[in-house]
C-alpha cells in the first residue's frame, strides 16, 4: 500500500502535467480554428454522451498538417532550423574540442579549477549570456569599435544568421566540452607513447589514437548541442534578424501574434517528430558509452 | 610524457577568453556613465541606482524568487520520490511510461513544454499567475532532480538500508536515517539546479504566466528586445556577481571538506597502522 502511494505521487503528477498537456496539443493540432473561447473546435462535450464523443472525433482532421506543407514559411523554417543547428554544432565542435583537449592534458592539480570555469557559465543566466553579445555585435558595439582602431570598416553582424551562430556556439559550448573532456581524461596516455614509438608523428597519433577514442564524447556533445538548438527561441529572436527563420520563433509568433492555436500545435507536433530521430540516436550512443565504461 | 605544449596553452587561453570576455565587458560597461556602448564617459554607479529604484524590476525579482523557492523545493521532493521509484520500486505496471515521462522533458523544446502546459491550464480553467508558473517549473525541474538523485542512488549500497531494517527501523525511518543523509549532497545539488533553472527560464514562464506575475527574465527580455540597455547591464552584473560568489564559496567548502576528510583518514591510518 505504501509502495503504491510512493509510486502514485510522482506518477500522477507527470501524467497530469506532462502527458495530458501533450495529448491536448495533439488534439488541438487536429482541430479547426474557431472564433470562440477557447479559439478552436470541436471541444469534447461529455454531457452529450456517446453522440458527443462521436461528433468530437468526426470533427478532427489533418487539415493543419496539410496547411504546413502548403505554406512555404513552415517547411523553410524547419529546414533552416535544422541547418542552423547543424552548422552551429560543427563550429561548436571545432571550438570545443581543442579546449577539452587542453583541459584533459593540463596538470592534474589544475583540472578541477578548469572544470569549474567551464561549468560556471551554466549557472549564469542563459538570457544574460545571449544579451552580452548584443552589446558586442551591435553596429555601434564593442567589436566594431575595436575594428575601427585598426581602420577596418564596421561589420553588420547583429540581426544576421552569423550572430545566431555565435550565440549558439557561445551558450552551448560547455555541453560540447564536458563529454569530450570526460572521454579524453579517461584515456590511457601510454597508448600515445606506443603510437609514437611505432613511428607515428604526433598529428598521426592524434588522428589514429586520440580522436577515435574520444568519439563517444564527440557524438554525445554534438547531440547535446544539436537537439536543443533546433527548437531555440531566445537566440534567434535576440541576435537574429527578421529574416532569420527558426521554428521555435515561428511557433511563438503563431501562438502569441496570430493566435492560431491549431496551427501552433501542429507546428509543435512536427517539431517533435523531427527531434525523435536525433534523440533516439543520442540515447543509443549513451547506452553504448555506458556499456563500454 | 607530459610536455609543455604551446597548442594546449593557446587553446585554453583563447577558449576561456571566449567564454568570459563577453561577461567581463558587460560588467565593465555597467559602470559606464554614458548610455552608449562605444563611448566611455567615466565611472558611474548611476544605472545601479536607477535599477534599484525601478519598481517593475524589483517586483519582478520578488516574483521570480518566490517562484524559484516554491518550485525548486517541490521539484526536489517529487524528483527524489521519482528517483527512489525508478531505482528501488522494481517492476510495476507502466514503468516504461514512467521513465519515459522522466526523460522526455529533458529533451523537449521549451516552446512545446510551455505551449502544452498553457493549453492545459486554459482547458481546466485555471487562472494564470504565480501558481501556474510554479506548477510548470516544478514539472520540468523535477525531472532534472530525479536524474541527479537517481545516479547517486544507483551506486548506493542497499545493505546499509537492510541493516537498518534488521535493527528494527521502519522502512520510512531507514530512508530518513540512512539513505537520505547519504544521498543528501545529490539532493542539495538537485535543489540548486532546480532553483537556477527556475530563475533562468523565460520561455515556459512566458507561456504559463498571466498579467499579474511578470518574472525577471520576462521583464529583461521585454526591455532588451529593442537593444542594449544600461540598466540591464547593471542587473546582469549583479546576477553574475551573485553566481560567481556562490559557486566559488561552494567549491571552497567542498575543497575544505575534502582536505579535512583526507586528514582524518591519515590520522586513522596512523592510529590503526
Amino acid at each position: 500500500m505504501r509502495r503504491f502511494a510512493l509510486i502514485a505521487v510522482p506518477y500522477l503528477w507527470l501524467l497530469a502535467l506532462f502527458l495530458v498537456p501533450f495529448l491536448i496539443v495533439l488534439k488541438i493540432s487536429l482541430s479547426d480554428i474557431a472564433l470562440s473561447i477557447p479559439p478552436y473546435a470541436p471541444t469534447l462535450d461529455l454531457s452529450a454522451g456517446w453522440e458527443g464523443v462521436r461528433s468530437f472525433f468526426a470533427g478532427l482532421d489533418f487539415e493543419n498538417f496539410v496547411f504546413l506543407t502548403q505554406d512555404d514559411l513552415y517547411w523553410k523554417a524547419y529546414l533552416s532550423s535544422v541547418w542552423i543547428a547543424a552548422v552551429s554544432t560543427v563550429i561548436t565542435l571545432l571550438v570545443g574540442y581543442p579546449i577539452a583537449y587542453g583541459m584533459a592534458r593540463a596538470a592534474p592539480e589544475w583540472r578541477p579549477t578548469l572544470l569549474m570555469l567551464v561549468i560556471l557559465p551554466f549557472w549564469t543566466s542563459f538570457l544574460i549570456r545571449v544579451y552580452s553579445w548584443m552589446g558586442i555585435l551591435a553596429n555601434e558595439g564593442f567589436l566594431n569599435m575595436v575594428l575601427g582602431w585598426f581602420g577596418i570598416p564596421p561589420l553588420q553582424i547583429l540581426a544576421t544568421n552569423t550572430a545566431v551562430y555565435i550565440g549558439i556556439v557561445y551558450t552551448y559550448l560547455p555541453f560540447m566540452i564536458l563529454p569530450i573532456y570526460a572521454t579524453l581524461e579517461r584515456m590511457d596516455e601510454s597508448l600515445l607513447e606506443a603510437a609514437e614509438d611505432l613511428g607515428c608523428s604526433r598529428l598521426t597519433a592524434f588522428w589514429l589514437v586520440t580522436f577515435p577514442l574520444s568519439r563517444g564524447g564527440v557524438i554525445a556533445g554534438c547531440f547535446l548541442v544539436f537537439i536543443p538548438a533546433i527548437g531555440e527561441f531566445v537566440i534567434p529572436s535576440l541576435l537574429g534578424g527578421s529574416d532569420t527563420l527558426m521554428i521555435g520563433k515561428v511557433l511563438w509568433e503563431e501562438f502569441f501574434s496570430n493566435r492560431d492555436w491549431p496551427v501552433a500545435s501542429a507546428v509543435a507536433i512536427v517539431l517533435l517528430l523531427i527531434l525523435i530521430v536525433p534523440i533516439v540516436l543520442f540515447q543509443r550512443n549513451e547506452q553504448k558509452q555506458r556499456e563500454a565504461a | 610524457m607530459r610536455r609543455f605544449s604551446w597548442f594546449n596553452v593557446t587553446s585554453l587561453t583563447f577558449g576561456f577568453a571566449f567564454l568570459y570576455l563577453p561577461m567581463v565587458l558587460l560588467v565593465i560597461y555597467s559602470f559606464n556613465a554614458s548610455k552608449l556602448v562605444t563611448v566611455w564617459a567615466g565611472f558611474s554607479t548611476r544605472w545601479y541606482g536607477e535599477l534599484l529604484r525601478d519598481e517593475q524590476f524589483m517586483d519582478a525579482a520578488w516574483v521570480t524568487i518566490r517562484v524559484a523557492l516554491f518550485s525548486s523545493t517541490l521539484a526536489t521532493v517529487l524528483g527524489t520520490l521519482a528517483a527512489v521509484v525508478m531505482i528501488r520500486a522494481g517492476r510495476f505496471p507502466g514503468r516504461t511510461l514512467f521513465s519515459g515521462m522522466i526523460y522526455a522533458p529533458l529533451v523537449m523544446p521549451e516552446v512545446i513544454t510551455g505551449l502544452s502546459l498553457l493549453l492545459l491550464f486554459i482547458g481546466i480553467g485555471l487562472d494564470r499567475g504565480i501558481f501556474t508558473v510554479v506548477l510548470a517549473h516544478t514539472t520540468f525541474a523535477m525531472c532534472y532532480v530525479s536524474v541527479v538523485v537517481s545516479s547517486r542512488l544507483a551506486t548506493f549500497d542497499t545493505a546499509l538500508e537492510e541493516a537498518a531494517l534488521d535493527l528494527g527501523c521502519s522502512p520510512f525511518e531507514a530512508f530518513r536515517l540512512v539513505t537520505l543523509p547519504i544521498i543528501a549532497p545529490a539532493v542539495i545539488s538537485g535543489w540548486l539546479l532546480a532553483f537556477t533553472l527556475s530563475l533562468d527560464d523565460l520561455v515556459i514562464a512566458s507561456f504559463t504566466t498571466g498579467p499579474s506575475a511578470t518574472t525577471l527574465p520576462i521583464q529583461i527580455f521585454s526591455s532588451i528586445r529593442l537593444g542594449v540597455s544600461p540598466q540591464i547591464n547593471a542587473l546582469s552584473s549583479l546576477l553574475i556577481g551573485v553566481v560567481a560568489i556562490g559557486v566559488i564559496a561552494a567549491s571552497l567548502a567542498t575543497k575544505r571538506r575534502a582536505v579535512t576528510q583526507a586528514r582524518e583518514e591519515q590520522a586513522a591510518a596512523r592510529v590503526t597502522g
